[in-house]
């Protein structure tokens, strides 16, 4: 069927498929969202891997994320250039963590590091802080926010350091019902 | 690629006879090696052949192989170059790979002669082959180098099994990365790259792995789990679409929080079960009997009779379900006893007993299959509460929000939960007057109980009354008369729950236990009201069967007039034809089953009506009230007193579930009763969502419906039970009415399978079943199973011990390294001391110095610490030892380090689940590049 399209070439959409979750048709698809984020600064030929950023504007933009209190870490986390600018590589590799298809300990590394603000490997209380003050618009008191991070560390931290790190994330991530079903954008 | 294989198998031919030239022109050379290696390029000859009819077939990749040859041969001749310069740029080693890989792939078969020899060179040049430490990279640049001399080097020794198996594996975990690549959370560009390493690696050395059929078996392979992998997401796609009204229960949900959407999800579910119900009564039983079974008025059971025909069509008479209803397919009484209809031979009365038994037995197998999953899902043995704010921290945001309202209800009811685990929190450190809440909660217990025996009792009254009553002439009787068992029990369910939670705020439980509690006590007040509803018709079931057997007796008795009467006027003993009466005029029983079926539909429909007036009433109407009211009131309405409506949780799935045991129980009688219920859940599914976001107000406290969707599936269970008994008890028990059903003719309902037993299968299997009724056989089978039962019983207790034990172990590795970081400084003083003392520097530590260095609160206080020594048998011994002897080997410097954290595999909790370190330990071993 889509041996009519001159965007890739078929390795590269076999490499594609072998490292998203995604098959071909909807990596075409991906593609083609991308490329309306700014059709003119998108070339319609891969073959050859221009490299082409779009700006987190216009990736902030997407209706997809647009609502989303952590779109900027999102887009931080993905892209390469840890601001927000992204290549097509990144942005599929970003939704491709984001699909169902992908396992929740994948999906874990990454809720991590977007809830890592500060880029430091830890989640810490001052990222406690950020991610409790994104998901509630700040309307809790201090006080609420102070001991609901306390209760946070109380909980996860295992090694007692005060602070999350991976490993603690991830024993509490994968027991949680709802992460798989929350941690997922369809686009 | 046609030309290609040509070319192949011509080259090949080539190839192969060059090996043997050189395999017969240097045999004393190779001396005892010799042999083996002629042995194998003999069976290697073999295995070409599939091989080379593979190549031509595999135009999967036609494509990509035929660009990838061309680099290749462009880089065939840079390669031998480079091999001089012996560069080692793995890059660049990769690519020559390619076309050493390409060069091969043009030679067909002879890549694995050449591996041989790559491999026996190496040999040759003295690098044994007992060389553990060779690495991929060393190896590759041999095979570089060899490629570009492979035509005149004609050295080969056989390839020793232990580096065929060493590339095996290399080969298997190349796979295995390919397959897993999308795993690892590294940057696209890594992962393409690596995946172009892997697969040039694998496409090189599995021909000379798989034998030449296995590899087409991978090939497809490969290709079927690439077909089912796709074939599976397309299939969850699809049935993630096909759940219906999921928008509007996430809307719902974003405005109720999750207890109120509970319910919403719970109805959809009941729904569904109730569709597959439907299937199998209308799919076998209803439609078969509408298509092939005789028609309406050609036989007495299915024709209205005489003296109610004025009236069948009356509206009063038909809402009762009476006249033509009462005569339709909905009911029991209208099925042919026929043993089987039309041209496919379909036995309907036994589809009939099957399906009405089936419905239980799939009902049943559903509930607990959910319940099993509900159990499961999630929950993954973490204790309750565990995690909570974490949980609501890092999961309550839904990612798949894309509408700026919905965000808006997320962050409230986000922030609303926060509050609510907040108050809950606090709530239990509170602390009250312990024997006041003792006695109110005796007291509204007293309450309740009162409540419900008196219910009981009106419902016994009022039965009893109505029986009474069914005795006098219909027309003589008030509306109020006929139906007073349908609103009693409407009522009853309307004031109780109410006056329930009433007496319930004497109790001051938390909202979530109070839930529960209400809705047992409204469970118990149904179930009250059920079973004495189901006795006092039981009682009314045994007088219709005395009255049967009376009209049974006088129609017999009127046959036998005819019979005499004919023979007397025309003189004719034989051939006496059968009394010529019209359908209409037949003397017929009281067939209780109909009833029975009568008083269940109408049972459920005023259910239907009372719960619908409720909500129109109770909810929007004072919704309304309270609206515009307000304008012109002395007092704030919507503030204070009648305020809008919470919804009611409790009640409304108590509701449901009553109203499910009773379609379970009527379903047998009135087989028209399941679709009822379909429509009215489709409607109240609308109607209850429109309701509950125009006219209620979210909960005061909103909490959390965690586990209660097992706690309605547990309720759900226990009606299906109690609904079954009755209905197997009529089927085991009663005789079926002599004139109606389709059971008719029959001593018990469930002679209809004796009779296919007999009739239909081979008599063999007449056998097994008469065999299998043993009573000798039935018991010991019962016993088997409660053998198994205790057997998986105390099983399951020793796990739970198991993960107690290892919760608890947890527990104290976490307060042992609590206190060992508070103690840090001492403990470590005191080892420093120890150490001065000690003149041999032992690296373990006598435990009694430990000791002494706990404070003495912590030595009374936990027999974690006390018992640390001795602990060093178990496993967190090891961590103790291996602190120590850090703290040996430098004893002056402080810890300033915490430990690192401990592997995943000493985490109890860890036992299920994927380890989950593993999958990123690549990952962090080297993390994706920032810039």
């Amino acid at each position: 069927m889509g041996n009519k399209q001159t965007i890739f070439t078929s390795q590269q959409l076999d490499a594609y498929q072998d490292c998203t979750y995604f098959t071909r048709k909807e990596i075409l698809r991906r593609f083609h969202r991308y490329r309306d984020l700014a059709p003119q600064l998108v070339p319609l030929d891969y073959k050859n891997q221009p490299e082409v950023r779009l700006p987190y504007e216009l990736i902030g933009s997407m209706p997809e994320l647009k609502d989303n209190p952590f779109r900027q870490r999102i887009a931080e986390v993905f892209s390469e250039d840890g601001e927000g600018n992204m290549t097509l590589d990144d942005f599929l590799d970003m939704f491709s963590v984001l699909s169902e298809m992908a396992p929740r300990d994948l999906k874990a590394f990454y809720a991590f590091k977007i809830y890592d603000f500060n880029n430091d490997d830890f989640i810490c209380k001052s990222d406690l802080e950020k991610t409790l003050n994104k998901l509630t618009r700040n309307e809790l008191t201090e006080d609420e926010v102070r001991m609901v991070c306390e209760k946070v560390i109380d909980e996860a931290d295992l090694d007692n350091d005060g602070r999350l790190s991976l490993e603690d994330f991830q024993n509490m991530i994968v027991r949680a019902p709802d992460f798989l079903s929350t941690f997922h954008i369809r686009i | 690629m046609e030309i290609d294989a040509e070319y192949d198998s011509g080259s090949d031919v080539d190839s192969r006879r060059r090996a043997k030239g050189r395999n017969k022109a240097k045999p004393a050379a190779r001396g005892k090696k010799a042999k083996p290696a002629d042995s194998e390029e003999e069976s290697e000859e073999e295995e070409e052949a599939p091989r080379k009819r593979k190549g031509r077939k595999k135009k999967v990749e036609s494509e990509e192989e035929s660009e990838e040859e061309q680099r290749g041969r462009r880089k065939k001749a840079a390669a031998s170059k480079k091999k001089a310069a012996a560069k080692d740029d793995s890059e660049e080693e990769s690519e020559e790979e390619k076309g050493n890989k390409r060069r091969g792939g043009k030679k067909g078969g002879t890549k694995k002669e050449k591996e041989e020899e790559n491999n026996k060179e190496k040999k040759g040049n003295g690098k044994a082959a007992g060389k553990g430490g060779k690495d991929k990279q060393d190896e590759k640049k041999n095979k570089g180098k060899n490629s570009s001399s492979s035509d005149d080097n004609s050295e080969d020794e056989s390839m020793s099994e232990g580096e065929m198996a060493r590339l095996k594996e290399e080969v298997e975990e190349k796979k295995k990365l390919i397959a897993t690549l999308r795993n690892k959370p590294w940057r696209m560009k890594r992962r393409l790259k690596c995946l172009k390493e892997a697969q040039s690696f694998v496409e090189k050395f599995e021909g000379a792995l798989g034998k030449g059929k296995g590899r087409r078996l991978y090939a497809f392979k490969v290709m079927m789990t690439k077909k089912i992998i796709k074939f599976n997401r397309d299939f969850e796609n699809f049935k993630t679409a096909c759940i219906p009204w999921e928008s509007r229960i996430k809307e719902v949900e974003s405005h109720f929080g999750s207890s109120v959407a509970s319910y919403f999800i719970f109805l959809r579910w009941m729904y569904g079960l109730n569709l597959v119900l439907f299937g199998f009564v209308f799919g076998l039983v209803v439609i078969p009997e509408v298509l092939m079974g005789m028609p309406y008025g050609s036989i007495a059971r299915k024709t209205v009779p005489r003296e109610e025909q004025d009236s069948a069509m009356d509206f009063s008479v038909l809402f009762e379900f009476g006249g033509y209803c009462k005569y339709s397919i909905m009911f029991y009484g209208y099925y042919n006893n026929q043993r089987s209809i039309g041209l496919l031979q379909f036995r309907l009365p036994l589809s009939y007993l099957l399906v009405g038994v089936g419905i239980f037995g799939y009902s049943l197998m559903v509930v607990i299959r959910t319940m099993a999953r509900n159990a499961n899902e999630g929950g993954d043995g973490a204790e309750e509460g565990a995690f909570t704010f974490c949980w609501k921290l890092f999961t309550s945001w839904d990612y798949l929000i894309g509408n700026p309202e919905t965000a808006d209800n997320k962050f409230a009811s986000t922030t609303t939960s926060f509050k609510e685990s907040i108050v809950d929190e606090q709530e239990n450190l509170k602390d009250e007057n312990v024997h006041l809440r003792r006695f109110l909660r005796i007291l509204a217990n007293l309450l309740i109980l009162c409540c419900l025996g008196g219910s009981g009792y009106l419902i016994y009254y009022v039965v009893k009354r109505s029986q009474g009553f069914a005795k006098l002439d219909r027309n003589e009787l008030t509306w109020l008369q006929k139906n007073e068992v349908e609103i009693v029990m409407s009522l009853l369910g309307l004031v109780c729950p109410p006056l329930f939670e009433v007496i319930a705020e004497l109790e001051d439980y938390h909202p979530r236990i109070a839930l529960k509690w209400q809705l047992a006590r409204i469970f118990a007040l149904f179930l009250g009201n059920l079973y004495t509803f189901l006795f006092a018709l039981f009682d009314e079931v045994n007088a219709k069967l005395e009255n049967e057997k009376q009209i049974r007796n006088e129609t017999i008795w009127a046959l036998k007039e005819y019979y005499a009467n004919y023979t007397l006027y025309h003189n004719v003993t034989e051939n006496i034809p059968l009394p010529n009466i019209s359908p209409a005029d037949v003397i017929r029983g009281p067939c209780w089953e109909t009833e029975v079926g009568i008083e269940f539909v109408k049972l459920t429909v005023s259910d239907i009506q009372v719960t619908y007036l409720t909500i129109l009433i109770g909810d929007f109407l004072r919704a309304v009230i309270v609206r515009f009211l307000n304008y012109c009131w002395c007092w704030d309405l919507e503030a204070g007193f009648p305020s809008y409506g919470e919804f009611d949780i409790s009640g409304n799935v108590l509701g449901l579930i009553f109203n499910q045991g009773m379609i379970w129980m009527g379903a047998f009688y009135a087989p028209g009763l399941v679709g009822v219920n379909v429509l009215r859940l489709l409607s109240s599914m609308y109607y209850q969502c429109w309701a509950v976001m125009a006219c209620n107000v979210p909960h005061e406290r909103v909490f959390k419906a965690s586990r209660s969707n097992n706690f309605y599936m547990g309720l759900l269970l226990l009606v299906l039970f109690l609904s079954l008994m009755p209905v197997i008890y009529s089927i085991m028990t009663l005789p079926p009415s002599f004139d109606c059903g389709p059971f008719s003719g029959k001593d018990k309902m469930y002679d209809v399978i004796m009779e296919t037993i007999e009739k239909d299968l081979p008599p063999f299997m007449a056998d097994i079943f008469s065999y299998a009724s043993n009573p000798g056989l039935i018991i010991s089978a019962v016993l088997l199973m409660v053998l198994a039962i205790y057997y998986l019983n105390a099983v399951s207790k020793a796990y739970q011990n198991a993960n107690m034990d290892l919760k608890r172990k947890m527990q104290m590795q976490r307060d042992e390294e609590k206190n060992r970081r508070n103690n840090k400084d001492s403990t470590n003083q005191v080892m420093k001391d120890l150490e001065d003392l000690m003149p041999n520097k032992s690296l373990i530590p006598p435990p009694l110095p430990e000791e002494t260095a706990k404070p003495a609160d912590q030595l009374s206080k936990s027999p974690k610490v006390t018992g640390k020594p001795g602990a060093a048998a178990t496993g967190k011994g090891v961590h103790v030892q291996k602190d120590v002897s850090l703290a040996a080997a430098n004893p002056r410097a402080p810890v300033t380090r915490p430990p690192g954290p401990r592997p995943p595999g000493h985490l109890p909790g860890n036992a299920r689940g994927p380890p989950p370190g593993q999958g990123m330990g690549r990952g962090r071993g080297g993390p994706p590049p920032r810039r």
